[in-house]
């Protein structure tokens, strides 16, 4: 359970969120992507009110948020190029602007020769980087990744951390959760948010007052 | 308006599990074929009631007691009275044998008085107190009887039946709908974890609605052309035996041009209220969903 949060995330910002198992963070994660409402106080994402807001105003601002599950979440009856192309296809752009971006965005993962593959046949490794693909192909406003590096070697978690900081420097505000400290310590420009019994540790409140944009 | 019913390959790809599986295809071939033949004989039912009440609606009998110059008279005086249109006297053989067919033998019997039948057949507007007054002063004792009256139950049974037909075709269809929100609901709960991925980036609940609805259409409308096809052969059947003698009865056929017109719509109608509550459920399920 969460509770006495008070916090804002600067637009264009990369974030860490750690903490101990337990401690709330993909609850966290959750009320930032939209899955869940707060049973009590208000969420504010692209200037707009949404922790009331009607629920078919919700999918317009879930289309500016890439999520990476912590469980993946791939459809296991379509190819990873279907995956990938999930966003794109759900917000309207006709095949012919999905091919050639879905392909890039699979090589970039290093699953070129994968793009027909089921769930089912890839490894954890590999899903988690379909999923990662599926997260950012329509470059999102917001990436929200839960332990995106869990299943993938040290060269791959590089990697990734290379895509997510690419796509922080192009405006995207990223927060991962992630017990990962080599990650955490590979990216000094990030700053660390810390949870602990649903409550956030911020001693210099510097997350209630975060600059508007990183420099 | 119908852009939902044309899905790309990839949005096709989204619920597997092939075409025409499940219960919807066979539900919907069995209530089409069933509402299709309920239907058939409701509207024969009504063709051979508004045939039945369209001969007799102007027609009358007089019953003339027996007597040697009665029905002559009677005879002359309907004739001549204003607004009767046909005058016929049923002879007396196809009375007796009539008779026959309730008292056997005896009915044949000569020593039997037999009153002697004529019957009329009126104008619309013709003033009936007018006309039975002056065939009982031509005949005294003559009695004057509306067909109309004396079939009237028979009428008002077969009036009741079509209600009855009428009322199980709107059961079935209530039953096809039924079995329509569980199947999409049971479509929902088989694929809830595509739906929340989905929803989860950016999915409205229209276009999630959109794959069980075509999905539901498209498996409806092969059930429905299924049945559509069995009731179609049965009624043939039936056509070429007993509604054949019927059509002899009535003088017509027991379905006119309009009744198939009527028929061959169902199952394009159980197809439009099978999609229609498809959409309805799954909007309202996915709502409450999450």
């Amino acid at each position: 359970m969460l509770r006495d949060l008070d916090f804002r995330l600067g637009r264009g910002g990369f974030y860490f969120l750690t903490g101990p198992s337990g401690a709330g963070k993909t609850s966290l994660l959750k009320l930032l992507y939209l899955a869940q409402r707060p049973t009590r106080g208000r969420i504010q994402l692209f200037g707009e009110e949404l922790s009331d807001a009607p629920r078919d105003s919700l999918p317009s601002f879930r289309r500016r948020i890439g999520v990476v599950f912590q469980d993946f979440r791939l459809i296991r009856h379509l190819s990873a190029f279907d995956n990938v192309a999930l966003p794109l296809r759900i917000a309207g752009k006709g095949e012919a602007e999905v091919e050639g971006p879905v392909r890039e965005m699979l090589a970039w993962v290093g699953l070129a020769d994968r793009a027909s593959a089921r769930p089912a046949t890839l490894s954890g490794g590999e899903q988690q980087r379909v999923a990662i693909a599926r997260a950012v192909i329509s470059h999102p406003e917001i990436l929200v990744a839960d332990e995106p590096t869990g299943n993938v070697d040290a060269e791959m978690a590089q990697r990734l951390l290379h895509l997510f900081t690419a796509l922080n420097r192009l405006g995207t505000t990223v927060v991962v959760a992630t017990h990962d400290l080599g990650l955490i310590a590979a990216t000094p420009e990030a700053q660390m948010v810390r949870l602990e019994n649903g409550s956030m540790v911020d001693p210099t409140g510097a997350l209630r007052h975060p600059p508007e944009r990183r420099s | 308006m119908l852009d939902w019913l044309f899905a790309s390959p990839a949005e096709r790809r989204l619920l597997p599990g092939g075409r025409f599986r499940g219960p919807t295809p066979f539900v919907i071939a069995i209530m089409t074929f069933a509402m299709m033949t309920v239907a058939a004989a409701g509207l024969a039912l009504s063709n051979a009631a508004g045939l039945v009440a369209e001969g007799i609606e102007n027609r009358y009998a007089v019953q003339v007691p027996p007597g040697e110059s009665m029905l002559p008279r009677a005879l002359d005086a309907a004739r001549s009275a204003r607004g009767v249109l046909k005058v016929q006297a049923v002879p007396e053989a196809e009375m007796r044998k009539t008779l026959e067919r309730w008292l056997g033998p005896a009915g044949a019997d000569a020593r039997l008085p037999v009153p002697a039948l004529v019957t009329l057949d009126v104008a619309g507007d013709a003033d009936l107190a007018a006309i039975a007054a002056r065939i009982e002063a031509a005949a005294p004792g003559a009695r004057f009887i509306a067909h109309r009256e004396k079939l009237e139950p028979v009428l008002r049974a077969i009036r009741v039946l079509q209600w009855l037909a009428l009322a199980l075709v709107a059961l079935m269809a209530a039953a096809a709908s039924a079995a329509v929100v569980l199947a999409a609901r049971g479509a929902l709960d088989t694929h809830r974890s595509t739906i929340e991925v989905m929803h989860g980036i950016g999915a409205t609940d229209l276009q999630v609605t959109h794959l069980f609805q075509r999905k539901i259409a498209l498996d409806s409308l092969a059930g429905s052309i299924v049945g559509a096809i069995a009731a179609g052969l049965v009624l043939v059947l039936l056509a070429g035996g007993g509604a054949a003698f019927a059509g002899d009865l009535m003088g017509t056929t027991p379905l006119g041009g309009s009744d198939l017109v009527v028929l061959a719509l169902l199952p394009l109608a159980l197809v439009v209220l099978a999609t229609w509550v498809a959409r309805t459920a799954v909007l309202a399920a996915l709502r409450t969903a999450t």
